[in-house]
């Protein structure tokens, strides 16, 4: 098998449902992904619509009251179901996570290269103290920050610079798939694109599998091979960046690409594009499809029919009765 | 109020705007250096910068909740008066809207005692010519936020909202004060997509029907093509361009707003040119242009090419004035216009 094509994050089916004093929430319901070795997916869609509770299965971390079933795969391991000392050398080694709000997820009274450090030290513990110490400068230097750095408390770096030790310390014990949960949000423009910049290059030189999560299409169409898009723990539609940004199918990947105006459109003067109503209320999923609702193009069928993803074209899985009609 | 026609002049703005902070070790940090804006009625007006630029220094200025060192603030022409009177009787008409609606929201605090407390301040029942009373005056400004029924949220706390929700609700509680203008420090960036747009449009709505003048801060260029009528790009407490937003967004001057342009996530655009590290320390500001040290246009020799490479080093620039047509401050740009209106 070629290191190229191996799977490294397999999802087959995958659901997860939290039991709640109100009923089960359904969080994930029937999810399938794949991330290879040196490519980059991403998974796009709002606050609630069971993004974060994905990220949570790949190294099962999800909360004890959290039913999951289906087939999570790391490295040719089943996650689920694996002893808790496998499940302990696959986190950090073969696969690490990147949190949402990692600039908060630093111990403020602990210097950062102590912090990339302890990674190294409970995966190796044989490791001399020189040893452990050169590592973590050439992971800081790998990050685009000199191993001075290491020295800083967190308090001491902008939030570029926290969002740079936070994927240092989750390249520390050299794995092979990188989870990025929302990793650029609250960043600015310029450092956004620094951060993109550096997790492509990590890709590219590591030759690693990426999955990036975020609500925001545009930065998963800079840096993503292929793009899911998920609505009310669904896939509704999936395909390679550039076709999910520039000519997405599904009527929500369409409100999530308009959101975003293309600068120097003049369609998009004092006409910001949006999308009433909220996400669905997991507990009590509208018939038909979930997202009808709130679709512009939703008719009578739409309420009555739950439309399962259906390839268009090759590559292309689209879930909307919908699409190829007029 | 002004008998002379106020609506022809800025509604509020600053001049030669400086505010220093002094550090403990003595050092002092200029946040803001020099930044004359002004916002009209009905104007929307976009500051735009990174973080560190001074763009939240210069909203919370603007509305009174900082001093400039030097400079001053006006509001119709009349100087701001820092006393409780002078500031309550501004922030009935100026009113900023906070970034991040979770955290500005008192938790324990309903839908309807969050939008009440400004209404009771301001002694807002008593002056209303309508009549209304004070419940009627918090629904009509919920629905005015578009948040309807009213009613059904009275009794709502801030965690049984969402996102799009309480944000909502703070606009709301501006909007109960009848101000003139609102002021919001990146009224989205914490939102989803998809209700980004509705919040977007939200303001615009009370641009054209209640005829406010509207100034965002934020690092967002998508927004501002959405909504601004002008924008003023800031980088380490200064104005470094400024013009209508067609004019910044699509005919850029300063290498500054060029590469924030090439950022934007896109699929077909410019060739992204991604300055390395951030804005620098206010308390060490470089010589000549502010700019110089992160300069692509120094870095690649253009500057060097039309002989400006030294004045960049060396020569400050002048403060870019409030008003006016499309400026930057720049001194390759400068030279570069000047040979377009001789050849």
């Amino acid at each position: 098998m070629s290191v190229t094509d191996s799977e490294l994050l397999t999802m087959q089916g995958l659901s997860v449902s939290y039991q709640t004093v109100e009923g089960p929430l359904p969080a994930v319901r029937g999810v399938d992904l794949v991330v290879r070795a040196g490519e980059v997916v991403g998974v796009a869609g709002e606050s609630g619509c069971g993004k974060s509770t994905l990220v949570s299965t790949v190294l099962r971390l999800q909360p004890r009251d959290a039913a999951v079933s289906g087939l999570v795969e790391v490295l040719g391991q089943d996650v689920q179901t694996i002893s808790w000392g496998d499940l302990r050398a696959l986190r950090w080694a073969g696969a690490s996570i990147v949190f949402q709000g990692a600039l908060h997820s630093l111990n403020p009274v602990q210097r950062v290269g102590a912090q990339i450090a302890e990674a190294i030290r409970v995966h190796e513990p044989g490791l001399s103290q020189a040893r452990v110490g050169s590592r973590v400068t050439e992971l800081l230097e790998q990050v685009g920050l000199t191993g001075a750095r290491g020295r800083a408390y967190p308090h001491q770096l902008s939030g570029g610079q926290k969002q740079r030790v936070m994927i240092a310390m989750a390249l520390a014990c050299r794995p092979q798939l990188i989870v990025a949960d929302e990793p650029t949000t609250a960043l600015d423009v310029m450092v956004q694109a620094q951060i993109l910049d550096l997790l492509g290059d990590l890709v590219r030189d590591l030759g690693v599998g990426l999955l990036i999560i975020s609500h925001d299409l545009s930065v998963l169409a800079e840096v993503c091979d292929r793009v899911l898009v998920m609505y009310a723990g669904r896939v509704v539609e999936a395909g390679t960046a550039a076709q999910i940004f520039t000519d997405p199918l599904h009527p929500y990947s369409q409100a999530l690409s308009g959101a975003f105006p293309r600068i120097g459109d003049p369609a998009a003067r004092y006409a910001p594009a949006g999308l009433a109503g909220d996400p669905p209320d997991p507990r009590a999923l509208p018939s038909g499809c979930s997202f009808s609702p709130r679709c512009s193009r939703a008719v009578d069928r739409c309420s009555q029919i739950d439309p399962p993803l259906v390839e268009v074209a090759a590559g292309r899985p689209v879930a909307c009765i919908r699409v190829g009609e007029p | 109020m002004n008998d002379t026609d106020p609506a022809d002049g800025p509604l509020l703005e600053s001049r030669g705007v400086q505010v220093e902070f002094v550090a403990r070790s003595g050092h002092a940090a200029r946040a803001l250096d020099s930044v004359d804006v002004s916002v009209r009625r009905g104007e929307v007006l976009a500051i735009v910068g990174e973080s560190g630029s001074g763009k939240t220094t210069l909203a919370r200025t603007l509305v009174g909740l900082q001093r400039p060192t030097t400079g001053e603030v006006l509001l119709e022409g009349r100087p701001l008066v820092y006393s409780t009177r002078g500031l309550r009787r501004l922030r009935s008409r100026v009113q900023m809207v906070l970034q991040d609606a979770s955290a500005s929201l008192n938790p324990r605090q309903t839908v309807y005692e969050s939008v009440a407390e400004g209404i009771r301040l301001h002694k807002r029942v008593a002056s209303d010519v309508q009549g209304r009373n004070e419940g009627q005056l918090v629904a009509a400004a919920l629905a005015e936020a578009g948040l309807r029924p009213p009613e059904r949220l009275f009794l709502r706390y801030p965690h049984e909202l969402s996102g799009g929700q309480k944000q909502r609700v703070l606009i709301a509680g501006a909007l109960a004060l009848r101000p003139e203008l609102i002021l919001a420090d990146e009224p989205v960036s914490s939102l989803d997509a998809s209700i980004r747009g509705e919040i977007l449009a939200l303001l615009l709505k009370l641009r054209e029907e209640l005829g406010m003048g509207v100034v965002v801060v934020t690092h967002d260029l998508g927004l501002a093509w959405n909504i601004a009528d002008r924008i003023a790009v800031m980088y380490l407490g200064r104005v470094v361009e400024c013009g209508t937003t067609e004019e910044v967004l699509t005919a850029p001057k300063h290498p500054y707003t060029q590469a924030l342009l090439s950022v934007v996530p896109e699929i077909e655009h410019l060739e992204p040119v991604v300055l390395t590290g951030e804005v620098p320390d206010p308390s060490r500001i470089p010589t000549g242009c502010r700019f110089h040290p992160r300069c692509p246009a120094l870095a690649d020799g253009s500057a060097e090419s039309v002989g400006v490479a030294q004045a960049c080093r060396a020569e400050p620039l002048e403060v870019l004035p409030a008003t006016g047509d499309h400026r930057a401050a720049c001194h390759l740009a400068r030279v570069l216009s000047t040979t377009e209106r001789v050849g």
